[in-house]
């Protein structure tokens, strides 16, 4: 089914809304259409509602994370410096805001065509990360919602169960953002390599450099010996 | 399609506005729980044996499979695969091995797309009688069903094994292709297993099919409607189960389905008995696929000689590439920027996707019947939470 | 009691034994392990339980769905940090003597996993291990090679002595901290108590060696 068309259709059946074709050049030809978080819902009833197109099943739901990117440009600027009118270079830094993406891949059952992908993006990656949720319209958005809400930290409005998916209750960071940094349990790995290997060997070299020498060799027989004393339920 | 059964009929149930809030009892079923087939849980609400409320708790296997594969190479990612639905790893292989060729434009060759149609129905053959097997299992037939299974999938795991040289995680598909063509002799072992399987079948079916105590346990338990399915999403015989026609085999004619014929069993009820039913049948039609493909398989290379295994850097873009799955619809959506590792890499998983009416299906049923219907949902954890 | 006369009586239709014997024979030949799945490594628990790999041949077909019947845990597949308070809650409520036998790479050790923020770089960290089988997942055969291992070690055991098992040393606990769920990660993230990080050097090849740092010399941490 073409984009356009489907595109056409909508803008006739949902007034204001503003829809965007995304180019996809990869070989798939899954070319997106993004949507605006206003009018998101009523789009989605409609791709689901309409005759001609009853994209009846809600297939995939993923985030995807842009991080801001810092550009540092050097720009000439004419300025007055000492009264007369010099070009001095400035160092002029520029941040995007960056944005956090949900993308939804539709199916039809009952007219058997597919695959359509739509795009909805965040203002920012902090405070403003809502978006609408489209649980309401189809159901099988419910637990993958939640699982971007949990990784990503996208907050949905209207979702009826809004909690963390996989990680527990008390964690506070979002995991699959590229910014985040993982807890640092390198201490010993016996297959390290790349990154992990890394990290294990900063810690040994702090570990060897903590301990007094004669430790280092006796450290078996001590682990034995010192085994924890308050649990002793026997 | 089950004839004989008669219309199901719901349980009568006293009026739940009589019960006060205090005179529930929540129980947490799992994650240590014999039947939740893993580290599921579930927060049970109950009525005395009813079920008001029901709550599954996600993530105890969370083992971060997305985060690990956007720092790997696309290849690097396919041993991870493997270890999704670790009943199933080779229909994982297939689903990734489709994203990435729909990704980059790569063309399979007509010899790996036959072996790759007969290692995924083999090991669709083996999960559905695992699963029937895990199923009586839970209803308290305790040993003689999975053990009779366990013996099939045995037979079949032999047949990876001396294909790949791994039992479970095979990691067999290339992008491109398959990784090892088949041994001298192994097609005639593989056409003595497919040969020999009916004979399970059939053993299982007089065993179990019209079994008084498996009626009564799973008819009219754990009904899904039609509208319900469809709309949260349910795929694979979950979906057929109620009725939802709808195979990707079928629908995106995939590999090279379209030469074989089959057929789609759906169900008329969408309880319990019917998703057990669909897997019996499933396995027959799968048979037939195999009996067909195992005639036809022709001579020649079995991957793309042009694609270049290492330094593979496809072109930016995203594509989106799904399977059916013994599970259902399994899909891997990946975004390409033209670098060595995926920029985003995601699973989506049919196990986590049927689990959204859980709740819906367990209300009002008794709580033994929740791990019948857990039973029937048929999950593999790795890929609930990967 | 010396061998010769021993095995002259037992000639003779007349068995003796020491209590020492007795009590190993007796646990050795019936570990009920805990029926406990975590992953992939699970799967092939289960094959050994079936027709095949037959488990029953040495005494421990019967999985017992709850810790307090069972004296033997497998931990077999990947501990999650969301899972990891579970599984030494389950370990505390199983009855002394117990056993751990540590199931596959990712309870050893994170295994192809150990680069996931959920992902506990292995079981040992929290309760103490006797036995643990590598592989991804280890066949059947590896799981009952470990198997007969743990018999073996239960069987070499002494009722007395220094070196007498933890189960028979009142000061040695059976139980263990269970670790908090907290903000970032675990707490504490492993019990300092059971584990400590070995000082090896990892070379780049993979393999290690036992580092012995020399007082004064340097060269020993920077590699």
């Amino acid at each position: 089914m073409n984009l356009e068309t489907i595109k056409s259709e909508l803008e006739a059946a949902v007034p204001g809304c503003r829809l965007e074709l995304v180019a996809n050049p990869s070989p798939s030809g899954q070319h997106s259409l993004r949507i605006d978080a206003a009018h998101a819902v009523a789009v989605a009833v409609c791709l689901r509602d309409a005759p001609g197109l009853r994209f009846d099943l809600c297939s995939n739901v993923t985030g995807i994370d842009w991080p801001g990117k810092q550009t540092t440009e050097k720009v000439k600027l004419r300025k007055l410096v000492d009264g007369t009118q010099q070009e001095v270079e400035e160092l002029r830094t520029t941040t995007t805001p960056g944005s956090l993406e949900v993308v939804y891949h539709l199916f039809s059952i009952e007219k058997k065509h597919g695959p359509i992908v739509l795009r909805m993006s965040t203002q920012d990656r902090d405070a403003n990360a809502h978006l609408p949720s489209l649980t309401p319209v189809w159901r099988s958005a419910e637990l993958q919602e939640r699982e971007i809400f949990d990784l990503f930290g996208v907050v949905f409005d209207g979702h009826p169960d809004l909690r963390r998916l996989l990680m527990w209750d008390e964690f506070v960071d979002h995991p699959m953002r590229r910014d985040y940094v993982g807890p640092d349990d390198y201490e010993y790995e016996p297959t390290a390599h790349d990154e992990v290997l890394r990290r294990a060997n900063q810690h040994l070299s702090e570990a060897a450099a903590k301990l007094p020498s004669e430790a280092v060799g006796n450290q078996q027989s001590e682990t034995d010996g010192n085994r924890l004393s308050e649990g002793g339920g026997r | 399609m089950i004839t004989d059964a008669s219309p199901a009929a719901q349980p009568e149930l006293e009026p739940l506005s009589e019960t006060s809030e205090e005179q529930l009892l929540e129980i947490a079923m799992g994650p240590q729980h014999p039947s939740t087939h893993g580290v599921f849980r579930m927060n049970v609400v109950l009525d005395g044996e009813h079920v008001v409320r029901l709550k599954p708790v996600f993530g105890y296997l969370h083992r971060n499979h997305e985060k690990i594969a956007e720092s790997e190479t696309y290849l690097g990612s396919m041993p991870y695969t493997d270890r999704l639905d670790y009943m199933c790893p080779i229909t994982n292989n297939w689903a990734y091995a489709l994203a990435v060729e729909k990704l980059a434009g790569i063309q399979v060759p007509e010899r790996a797309e036959y072996l790759r149609v007969i290692v995924g129905e083999l090991t669709r053959l083996q999960n559905h009688a695992c699963l029937i097997g895990f199923l009586m299992q839970d209803m308290g037939s305790s040993g003689t069903p999975l053990m009779y299974a366990f013996r099939e999938r045995e037979k079949i795991l032999d047949l990876f094994e001396s294909l790949t040289g791994a039992r479970m995680m095979c990691n067999y598909m290339r992008f491109g292709g398959c990784r090892v063509d088949m041994p001298a002799g192994w097609l005639e072992q593989a056409q003595n297993v497919v040969r020999e399987f009916p004979r399970f079948l059939d053993e299982y079916e007089n065993l179990l099919v019209s079994n008084e105590i498996l009626m009564e346990r799973t008819q009219g338990v754990g009904v899904l409607s039609k509208e319900l399915a469809i709309n949260a999403g349910m795929s694979g015989p979950m979906a057929r189960a109620s009725g939802v026609n709808y195979d990707i085999r079928k629908v995106d004619k995939y590999s090279i389905y379209e030469r074989f014929a089959f057929r789609v069993p759906l169900g008329a009820h969408g309880d319990v008995y019917d998703r057990y039913m669909i897997r019996f049948l499933e396995m027959r039609e799968s048979l037939k696929i195999l009996n067909e493909a195992m005639r036809d398989i022709p001579a020649g290379p079995i991957v793309d000689p042009k694609m270049r295994i290492r330094g593979f850097r496809p072109k930016p873009g995203e594509a989106y590439g799904r399977i059916e799955s013994p599970k259902g619809e399994l899909g891997f959506y990946l975004i390409s920027n033209g670098s060595l590792n995926p920029y985003r890499y995601r699973v989506r998983p049919p196990s986590l996707i049927n689990l959204t009416v859980l709740e819906d299906l367990c209300i009002g049923q008794n709580v033994a019947d929740v791990v019948a219907i857990l039973g029937s949902v048929d999950i593999v954890l790795g890929e609930v939470d990967r | 009691m010396d061998e010769k006369l021993k095995n002259e009586l037992s000639r003779q239709g007349i068995f003796t034994t020491s209590l020492q014997e007795l009590y190993n024979w007796g646990r050795t030949s019936s570990l009920w392990p805990l029926n406990f799945g975590l992953a992939c490594c699970a799967i092939e628990m289960i094959a050994t339980t079936m027709a095949r790999y037959d488990m029953a041949r040495f005494g421990a077909e019967v999985f017992r769905p709850s810790p307090r019947q069972a004296d033997l845990m497998i931990v077999a597949g990947t501990v999650t940090k969301k899972m990891a308070p579970q599984v030494v809650r389950l370990y505390n409520q199983m009855p002394e003597p117990k056993y751990v036998i540590s199931m596959g790479a990712c309870a050893i050790s994170g295994g192809p996993f150990k680069q996931g923020y959920n992902v506990l770089k292995g079981i040992d960290r929290y309760i103490p291990v006797d036995i643990y089988i590598p592989g991804c997942p280890p066949r059947p055969e590896a799981l009952l090679d470990a198997f007969m291992e743990l018999q073996k070690r239960i069987d070499r055991q002494q009722l007395t002595g220094a070196d007498r098992p933890r189960h028979l040393n009142a000061d040695e606990p059976s139980e263990f901290p269970v670790p908090r769920f907290g903000a970032h990660d675990l707490e504490p993230a492993n019990n300092p108590n059971v584990w400590k990080a070995p000082l090896v050097q990892i070379s780049q090849t993979g393999t290690s060696q036992t580092v012995l740092p020399q007082a004064g010399t340097d060269e020993s941490r920077n590699n």
